[in-house]
């Protein structure tokens, strides 16, 4: 049902903006011979809607295409975005759910390409579910760029042709979370992870282990717990951190299990005896403001949100978000209008390159490889996966809740660049972490 | 020491959650033989309505201990509404159908539950720690429990009284236990057997959403959260014996206690444990702990 009021008031909003852009074309028609109309660009959205996933991720993510269409489609995003659609085609976007189990979503893919004619697909904030849905874009020749999903595993394990993902992975998010406590904790003796039991999580905590391993080799693992994913209930785990002496406890969670370990990790004292670090935080600190203790050590994936620079197109971003949705854009939102800016600049590319005429999806994939575009947060190079995997500049920094304001902050922001936080071009996360992070270059 | 101290603790503070909410889940398959999967909904809708009227209360800055009392009423309340409804309007259509098809039907109105929550509340968790993070916390050997978490094992505790006593000391159990034996013979005797089904259906709803008001205060209380706990509820009584509430107690300790053993011990296996000790139970005693073998009807 949500999902139908949702497409249905999306149908409105999208015919709003084509009847915008329409009016001055026809305008225009009457004193000029009738051009052939761009027929639009369709454009599948795959995110949760419902579910668990849907408020913190989803609903972002949903909210942040709709303003990017709507935008673009009215030309009216900044510099170096300005001309309308995908090279002129208006998007035409599709909203699917995420909700459901990885076969279900692999269905829906195949819907949405081969019933739909689906010209693209933009989805998924499950790394499982963009591990099951990978083989079957390429079996279909269908573009696919995934704007979410962290496992480092997508383009490692196979060449992948028409999968792009403009987000970097979760070896970034790890290595720089590993930087970062080390310089708060340069002598940390031991450590805990707590992280939810799929790949995800099993990948943070594991490219965790490693990039301590390689920056402070005598630093050992206390606990390492892997819950369920949507547990909700984490006393025992809780109890089993505080019977470490660990002074640092990892953690990748999000969604509600994000917010619910927090509060009940606090209501135990167990921030008072170690500091906790999570990767995917700024998704929770303006939902519990003073329920996080200050020290806290938050990660948005990049460097979004409160830790984004302040350029012309991040302010933009954040006007119209704000302005549309009165609430702040976290790092989801940030991933997918990252994901529909490397889209369209691919697109606009390749168009280009064949002197302005829509180009086909094999010639999309070719500019796409490789390309280099700006983010409303940071510069994207798909410069790892054989160019179809992003990297970025990523940022780190410290809860704290400023009682005056009654506002949730971040201080004491790290930013690492791209090739200090990301295995080369060569190289696979886990053999580059193994190796010690050689080539790596902080300064 | 403090691992054995987490271990006991955090199995009786999972044990009394399970408990609260297998309980009405075996009432209603013992005296209705309804395998009800809409009690997944009661719980979720338990869970929305207290984290709804906690933030009410507290937007206006009562005292906190009325906030339990806003839990239990919220609870009291919505599972009376939906327990009514679907008693009313579906389950007494389909008294006395297979079982089969009355499952299906729960399953099919826990589905469309789970959207009608989406209309009512939208799709953003909700959060209402204040009577879970106002409770405070007290030490044990070391290890900081949670006062509410604890208060949860005292109310599971004097639950497991109260349903035991009102079984066995008062009229209405007394028919109860009469309908559990034997439904045609105690409507053969002038039982009013709709009137009982209507009645436990009520209370095992109200049973239901109480377990989901009683987490809302630890959790983000988001779609979807009522898949997860039915799944568990049915291990509980699965391993218990279908519609025995010693059987819902038992299996929730056994649960509760195994599922701490393994997340302190061997955290790997914590899942596994679960469906592990149910399988084991399953292939010695099929029909669980504390269920009669049932003789077959001629």
């Amino acid at each position: 049902m949500q999902g139908t009021s949702i497409r249905a008031c999306l149908a409105r909003k999208v015919s709003a903006a084509l009847l915008f852009t329409a009016l001055p074309i026809a305008a225009v028609a009457q004193t000029t011979p009738a051009a052939p109309a761009v027929p639009p660009v369709k454009l599948g959205i795959v995110t949760f809607l419902t579910g668990p996933a849907a408020g913190p991720f989803g609903i972002p993510g949903r909210n942040s295409a709709e303003i990017m269409i709507e935008m673009l489609n009215a030309g009216k995003v900044p510099a170096p975005y300005a001309t309308p659609g995908l090279a002129g085609a208006p998007i035409l976007p599709k909203f699917v759910d995420e909700a459901g189990s990885s076969a279900n979503q692999v269905t829906e893919f195949r819907n949405l390409v081969q019933r739909d004619g689906m010209n693209a697909v933009v989805g998924y904030i499950s790394s499982g579910n963009c591990l099951a849905v990978a083989p079957v874009a390429e079996e279909l020749k269908a573009l696919t760029v995934f704007w979410d999903c962290g496992t480092p595993r997508i383009f490692e394990e196979k060449p992948l042709k028409y999968v792009f993902r403009a987000t970097p992975h979760a070896t970034m998010d790890n290595v720089a979370a590993a930087r970062y406590v080390l310089k708060k904790f340069p002598d940390l003796a031991s450590f805990s992870g707590i992280n939810q039991n799929y790949a995800w999580g099993q990948d943070s905590w594991r490219d965790f282990v490693a990039a301590m391993k390689a920056l402070a080799p005598k630093a050992t693992v206390d606990k390492e717990l892997l819950p369920k994913l949507f547990a909700g209930e984490f006393g025992a785990e809780i109890s089993a951190l505080l019977t470490t002496n660990s002074k640092v406890v990892h953690s990748s969670f999000w969604n509600g299990d994000l917010e619910s370990f927090i509060v009940q990790n606090g209501a135990r004292g167990l921030p008072a005896r170690s500091t906790m670090v999570y990767t995917a935080g700024e998704t929770a600190m303006f939902r519990l403001g003073a329920k996080i203790p200050d020290g806290t050590i938050i990660g948005a994936r990049g460097p979004h949100g409160v830790m984004a620079p302040d350029t012309p197109l991040n302010k933009w971003f954040r006007g119209v978000y704000e302005d549309r949705f009165a609430t702040s854009p976290t790092y989801p939102a940030y991933h997918m209008a990252q994901s529909i800016l490397g889209l369209k600049s691919a697109w606009d590319k390749a168009a280009a390159a064949k002197g302005g005429q829509q180009p086909s999806i094999d010639e999309v994939v070719k500019a796409f490889e490789g390309l280099e575009f700006e983010g409303p947060s940071a510069k994207i190079r798909m410069a790892i996966g054989n160019g179809h995997q992003g990297i970025a500049d990523i940022a780190y920094g410290s809860f704290r809740f400023n009682k005056a304001e009654g506002k949730a902050e971040i201080v004491d922001i790290v930013r690492y660049p791209a090739e200090c936080v990301n295995p080369p071009a060569n190289m696979t996360s886990t053999a580059w972490l193994e190796a010690g992070m050689p080539g790596a270059k902080c300064n | 020491m403090i691992t054995v101290i987490a271990i006991v603790t955090d199995g009786l503070v999972y044990a009394a959650w399970l408990f609260v909410v297998a309980i009405g889940l075996t009432l209603i398959f013992g005296v209705m033989k309804i395998l009800n999967v809409a009690h997944g909904a009661f719980y979720a809708f338990g869970a929305y309505a207290a984290a709804t009227a906690i933030g009410l209360y507290f937007d206006r800055g009562w005292p906190v201990v009325g906030g339990y009392l806003a839990i239990a009423t919220a609870a009291i309340a919505i599972g009376l509404v939906m327990g009514y409804i679907l008693e009313r309007v579906f389950l007494r259509r389909v008294y006395g159908r297979d079982e089969v098809v009355v499952v299906l039907i729960t399953y099919a109105l826990f589905l469309i539950l789970e959207d009608v929550l989406i209309l009512i509340w939208g799709t953003d968790g909700r959060s209402a720690y204040q009577p879970y993070t106002e409770a405070g916390s007290f030490t044990v050997g070391g290890l900081p429990l949670s006062v509410y978490d604890i208060g949860l094992v005292g109310f599971a505790g004097l639950l497991a009284i109260a349903s035991s006593l009102a079984i066995k000391r008062t009229t209405f159990g007394r028919l109860l236990t009469a309908v559990i034996y034997d439904r045609e013979t105690a409507a053969a005797f002038g039982v009013n057997v709709t009137r009982v089904y209507t009645v436990t259906f009520l209370v095992g709803a109200v049973l239901g959403a109480l377990g989901g008001a009683l987490t809302a205060p630890k959790i983000s209380v988001t779609p979807g959260l009522g898949v997860e706990v039915i799944v568990l509820a049915f291990a509980v009584v699965a391993i218990g014996g279908m519609g025995s509430m010693e059987g819902a107690l038992v299996g929730a300790l056994i649960v509760g206690l195994f599922r701490a053993g393994a997340v302190h011990l061997i955290p790997q296996l914590e899942l596994f444990s679960i469906y592990a000790v149910m399988a084991l139970v399953l292939v010695f005693r099929p029909q669980g702990l504390f269920s009669r073998a049932q003789p077959r009807k001629i």
